[in-house]
């Protein structure tokens, strides 16, 4: 932690439980899910009516109208409405993101408090124009004679009424996320085994964790559902083996919808402050934000996979702090994929990539796979986009709010060849 | 939450004439009170018994609240219906004395306007100095409650207000209480006021807000009843923690951002529910002045039908995890000098009800634990109360059979449902900083309900 900065402490955080696909929250909007995080956590604050320094959150499917999605959010919650917002979008990265905007106003002491969050609705997607008829009704516009105009009408075809809807690809290259991670998995050699493994223990821990009521503070039901909806307490290794690869093709392809995060709907929020607003609001800080790192790889032409961008932005945030990656409590590391999570681990273990790529004379080495993901993760839990970093955040926080003292290492891999990493501290 | 569509015709101009000439009864339109409100919306008369030792106190609390006060000689001449009659009956020390009830009374209870209230004081019998004197203050017990019944039809209450010496300071807030609408569906009580200094009595600066600065927790806040309590409180400028189970966080979230509180997800029956309700409030500011236990269930059938868990969750929700919560928030110091603790009771925990024995039986409980609880509080200069709300139009009482709903409501001096905020007001009164001398008391929110004691 610089010594010339003051604290960023994150005091909590609200979302509501994650729903798959076209279930519970088909018709729910971007803006109905993040004004009821944020409303959630407002309650839990006791914070309304209340001006804080901003509210910065995203989200990755939304429609272009959506332009100022956050502060209609603010404007509808219970906050107070002179609390100005501000959208980002940066992915699966985004409301790690803005966790990383909000915390830094707060050390350089431009706010006092804020709210990072992040929302994706993959079933009230935007559906937008075909792009042929898009253009021809700006071209309509901008005609001023009705001869040009019938011209341009009668260029009209019935296959231009066919909207087209967002897909989860790479613009670049054309390939999904899923595609590009199992050319990944096949280079690192990630078997099905592990990656089912990761999926079940996730399941298990998330379960647990609701079990025990870790998420009574952090989770608010929202639309009748009270847990995640992708969560699925009774998974075993049996039952993910019966499934059949989704992504990569050939005898060796283990990417299945067991082993992937599900397409998913939610919002999330966290609240950050300083020090002294905690204090002055008599709400106990559960953790501090001590740094944070975003990289970005070259896939397209490169010899990176699209979600390898964390392998190198940890390191680098490791070596900026003065940290070895075994000088951590808990280990984050968003499951997009089983197999990213176990590429990620291999590569740092992997002495040929940390000496050649990472510049690194010895490996990074292996981490206490007890201290990974212990309360479950994406795979679990599901994975909103924009949602997850933010979910992610306050879940460290109280994880080692509970432990009393402790360092915890997040890292989200992003579409777009991007990934964030941040640590959180709680000093004894 | 479907109203009281009967009430409703016969009280319209059709419908009036029409159960009168039936005979049905006819259920007066109760006045609540609202913002502005003053305490009593016309004259006072006031009386007193030879010997009595409350007319100076009394005299002085009714100038505090802005009362006309009319002596019973002048109040026929000074015309207009009196709001409400007061007497001071502790000077009876025989029964042949007890006459002075009726000399008072006889002559201006006709002229008691609708809404109006009675309240009559008495001395506890074991104060009272004889065995002739505690016989007589006894014995106006049963003719304040059956004044109750000879006025409810009008919308109007009657109360006896037993005043321990010592607790001629901390009448106020039990006056302006049950003289104004806010004790609208309080009816035929018996209430104690114990001896209290001034340490344990603290008059508020503002009546319209006795609760500023105090810090207050209800369970079972998300809807019904707690929604009500939590949102009354709030008015009266307590912050308050709404807490209730995690699948109602929706609704509580909404109703904590509706009042400007904050909400807490915390099943009360898990057995870390007390160690995290004491680390949350320890983590924010560290008290709680006034504790509410209102989260309650019921799991009705006869005792022969009823299935184990039936018995087990009702006496777990409704009375051992109060026990656990109470014991957690006193041992820890969470509650301190001046804390008031409220439970909500039931009238079935008093009276009984078939289909009830577990209800029944957690809801007398309860009154068991807060009888315990008070001479400790009283120690710690805290007190510990009780409500027993009777028939309470919410959606519970929505779901009922229509004849035994229909029965319910009009089984009362008032011939009507009560509704949530005459259970949240009475609570608002029990939790005041000036409440100090009540403790131990069970307070029933009935409309005199003619079942029970």
């Amino acid at each position: 932690m610089s010594p010339d900065r003051r604290n960023a402490a994150v005091l909590g955080g609200n979302r509501i439980p994650f729903a798959r696909r076209d279930r519970e929250y088909a018709h729910a909007s971007d803006q109905d899910m993040l004004t009821a995080a944020i409303d959630g956590l407002v309650a839990r604050f006791g914070l309304q009516g209340q001006r804080l320094g901003e509210v910065a959150a995203g989200g990755v499917l939304k429609r272009s109208r959506d332009f100022n999605l956050t502060r209609e959010c603010v404007l509808g919650s219970a906050l107070a409405p002179e609390t100005p917002a501000y959208d980002v979008q940066q992915a699966c990265g985004t409301s790690l993101e803005t966790t990383i905007h909000v915390a830094n106003k707060i050390r350089l002491g431009q706010i006092e408090s804020g709210i990072a969050g992040g929302y994706d609705t993959t079933s009230d997607a935007p559906i937008e124009l075909n792009d042929d008829l898009r253009r021809l009704l700006l071209d309509l516009n901008r005609t001023r004679s009705t001869t040009g105009r019938l011209a341009l009408l009668g260029r009209l075809r019935p296959g231009q009424v066919v909207p087209a809807t967002p897909r989860n690809e790479e613009p670049r290259t054309g390939l999904s996320m899923g595609e590009h991670q199992a050319i990944s998995t096949r280079r690192w050699g990630i078997t099905r085994e592990e990656q089912d493994e990761i999926a079940v223990e996730s399941h298990h821990r998330l379960a647990a964790a609701y079990d025990r009521g870790f998420f009574d503070d952090l989770v608010t039901p929202f639309l009748g559902l009270e847990r995640d909806g992708n969560l699925r307490p009774d998974a075993s290794i049996e039952k993910l083996a019966g499934m059949k690869p989704v992504f990569g093709d050939g005898p060796d392809a283990s990417m299945t919808a067991g082993n992937s995060t599900p397409l998913t709907d939610g919002a999330s929020a966290a609240l950050l402050a300083s020090d002294e607003w905690a204090a002055e609001q008599d709400l106990p800080v559960l953790a501090h934000f001590v740094d944070a790192e975003t990289g970005a790889v070259d896939y397209v032409h490169g010899e990176s996979g699209l979600l390898e961008a964390p392998l190198y932005a940890v390191p680098r945030l490791l070596e900026r702090n003065g940290l070895d990656l075994q000088d951590f409590d808990y280990y984050e590391i968003h499951e997009a994929f089983a197999s990213q999570v176990a590429m990620t681990l291999k590569a740092w273990q992997d002495p040929a990539f940390c000496k050649d790529r990472l510049g690194l004379d010895e490996p990074l080495g292996a981490i206490d796979r007890d201290k990974l993901n212990v309360n479950g993760s994406s795979l679990a839990a599901g994975h909103p986009f924009g949602a997850t970093g933010a979910r992610i955040v306050a879940t460290l926080a109280k994880l080692l709010a509970e432990r009393g003292s402790g360092r915890g290492l997040i890292s989200i891999c992003a579409a777009g060849g991007m990934g964030v990493a941040a640590i959180l501290e709680r000093c004894g | 939450m479907s109203g009281d569509r009967y009430q409703a015709l016969a009280n319209s101009a059709l419908g009036s004439a029409f159960v009168k000439r039936l005979g049905l009864p006819a259920p007066p339109p109760l006045e609540r009170h609202e913002p502005g409100m003053p305490v009593v919306s016309g004259p006072v008369v006031f009386g007193q018994a030879r010997g009595g030792r409350l007319a100076e106190p009394v005299r002085d609390i009714l100038r505090s609240i802005g009362a006309r006060t009319l002596d019973a000689a002048t109040a026929a001449d000074e015309g207009g219906r009196p709001a409400a009659l007061v007497f001071d009956a502790t000077g009876i020390d025989s029964s042949p004395r007890l006459r002075a009830l009726y000399d008072f009374f006889h002559p201006v209870i006709a002229s008691l306007g609708r809404n109006g209230r009675v309240v009559v004081f008495t001395t506890p019998a074991i104060e009272a100095g004889s065995v002739a004197a505690a016989t007589a203050q006894r014995a106006i017990e049963g003719f304040v409650r059956s004044v109750a019944k000879e006025v409810g039809r009008y919308g109007s209450t009657a109360q006896l207000v037993e005043v321990a010496a010592g607790g001629e300071g901390a009448m106020e807030s039990t006056i302006r209480f049950l003289l104004s609408a806010r004790s609208a569906y309080v009816d035929g009580q018996a209430i104690h006021i114990e001896a209290a200094d001034g340490d344990r009595v603290v008059p508020p600066a503002d009546w319209e807000r006795p609760l500023a600065g105090v810090s207050a927790a209800v369970t079972g806040a998300a809807r019904g009843i707690g929604e009500s309590i939590a949102a009354t409180l709030a008015d009266r400028g307590a912050e308050v923690l709404c807490i209730d189970i995690p699948p109602a966080g929706e609704a509580l979230s909404r109703v904590a951002n509706g009042i400007g509180g904050t909400s807490l997800a915390l099943d009360i029956t898990d057995a870390g529910a007390p160690q995290r309700l004491a680390d949350h409030i320890g983590g924010r500011g560290g008290r709680i002045d006034a504790f509410v236990h209102n989260a309650g269930i019921t799991r009705d059938r006869t005792i022969a039908r009823m299935p184990p868990e039936n018995w087990d969750m009702v006496v777990d929700v409704n009375l051992s995890s109060q026990e656990r919560l109470t014991e957690a928030l006193l041992e820890g110091g969470l509650i301190g000098a001046r804390g008031r603790i409220v439970s909500v009771s039931s009238v079935s925990g008093i009276a009984g009800n078939r289909g009830q024995t577990n209800y029944a039986t957690s809801k007398a409980g309860v009154i068991g634990m807060v009888r315990a609880w008070a001479p400790a509080m009283r120690e710690r200069s805290a007190t510990i109360n009780a409500v027993a709300p009777g028939f309470i139009e919410t959606q519970m009482t929505a779901a009922m059979p229509v004849g035994t709903r229909e029965a319910g409501r009009r089984m009362n001096s008032l011939l009507q449902g009560g509704k949530p905020v005459d259970v949240a007001e009475t609570i608002a009164w029990l939790v005041s900083p000036a409440s100090g001398g009540l403790n131990g008391n069970v307070v029933r929110v009935c409309g005199q309900q003619l079942l029970g004691a």
